[in-house]
This record gives C-alpha cells, structure tokens and sequence, in this order.
C-alpha cells in the first residue's frame, strides 16, 4: 500500500477553526498518512507553546448554539468572548472532545510536519521562542514543495 | 471472541477512539486481536474506513444498546 500523503494550509486562529487542521492531522496520521500542516497569519497563533490564548467568539456568528438567546449588543460586552470560550471548552470535556493541546501532541507524536509561515512571523514580529520546538519555518514554496504531491490538499 | 488486548475508548469523542486504536494497535505483534469498547456512534462508520485504509483487519463490528465494540486483527 503507497502511503497517502496531505497538506492543511491552517490560516484560522480561533477555538472551533483550531479543530478541522488537528483533527484531520492527527487521524490521517493514525491511518499512516504523511501530513504537513502549514501555519499562516492567523493559524500561526496554534503554534504557540501555550494555546490557552485560543478563543471562541460568538460575534459575527449566528450558527453558535446559545443556552439562552442572546442580542448581538449583549454578545459584544467585554468578558463575554472569555465567557463563550469557558462554556466551549466545559461542553467539549463533558462530550469527550480532546483538547487542542491533546490534539497537537498525537501530531506530534506521530511525526507530523508543522510548517509555521516565515512571512507572518515576520509581519507581526513573533518571537519564535513562543511556538513549539517542532515548527518549522518557511514560506509558499516550501509548503507547494510537499503539497504537489498529495492525494488530499485542504485550505483552512 | 479471544483478545489480546482491550482498549476502553467509552466516552470519548471523534478523533479519539480512532487515535487511540491505532496507538494500542501498535503495541500488538501481527495476527494478535485487539478489542475496542465505544460509545461513539460516529465510530461504527469511521473503525470501518480505519480498517480499509490501514489494512488492520475488522473481524467484528457490533453494537448493543449504545455500546460499540470492535474486534481488530493487527496486519
């Protein structure tokens, strides 16, 4: 059997877009598929030792299911993006979604390429000692190298 | 059916059981038997495909009362 190869182009920042690249990565990984997963402008934000920053907002959203409905006035005061992101995270745990630390390191774990984009670092001048030692970094060319030759290749 | 291993994925959610599978999978020697225990319905369809495209062989695929156990042949 030829191994199967993907490449994610990961461009989100928040909770519940940080989920579809580590998902993916991390099954395709368990059914032994080659994975790189590049990390450009928003999405470099899930290469970050520390994830906890990683938030949901419920603005600018009207699909997110509310326990109680709530006015987009309401949804905009200060604490309620922290407060969504509470909520998300608990409903998460009760269900048995793994966390995205848990995610990342199954990735990890089973070799996945982690490409962070060199052009974003630089634009919002990030300190590369924020992001995990397994990023590498680089930019499209880099990342077209390997995505030429996959058998699935998503935007994110 | 005989096991030689049990991996107790209840209560977790997609990718989990389908990780975890592979991990205990790992830990066998070919031709040994791995039992899963899920309560992911999600799982029936995706222990499935995970069986088709890593060639681990799916010897049983049940399910009782939200219960879903997988008996997996290690290739």
């Amino acid at each position: 059997m030829d191994t199967k190869k993907m490449a994610i182009i990961a461009t989100k920042g928040t909770l519940d877009w940080a989920y579809p690249p580590f998902i993916l990565a991390s099954t395709a990984a368990s059914l032994g598929w080659e994975v790189q997963v590049f990390f450009t402008f928003y999405g470099l934000q899930l290469l970050r030792k520390d994830l906890s920053g990683i938030k949901i907002s419920p603005l600018a959203n009207p699909a997110m299911p509310m326990p109680v409905p709530m006015p987009v006035l309401v949804q905009a005061l200060p604490g309620m993006e922290s407060m969504a992101t509470m909520m998300m995270k608990n409903k998460m745990k009760s269900k048995g979604v793994a966390s995205l630390e848990e995610l990342r390191n199954v990735c990890i774990e089973a070799d996945v390429k982690f490409i962070a984009c060199q052009m974003t670092v630089d634009l919002f001048e990030f300190d590369k000692n924020d992001f995990i030692p397994q990023a590498e970094f680089g930019g499209a060319a880099t990342f077209l190298g390997f995505a030429g030759d996959t058998n699935v290749c998503l935007y994110i | 059916m005989n096991f030689d291993k049990e991996l107790d994925a209840r209560g977790l959610a997609c990718p989990l059981p389908i990780v975890k599978t592979r991990k205990a999978l790992n830990e066998l020697a070919s031709g040994q038997v791995l039992k899963v225990t899920a309560t992911d319905s999600g799982s029936l369809a995706d222990m499935k495909a995970f069986s088709e495209q890593t060639g681990n062989e799916l010897l049983s695929s049940t399910q009782e009362g939200g219960l879903y156990v997988f008996y997996l042949k290690r290739r």
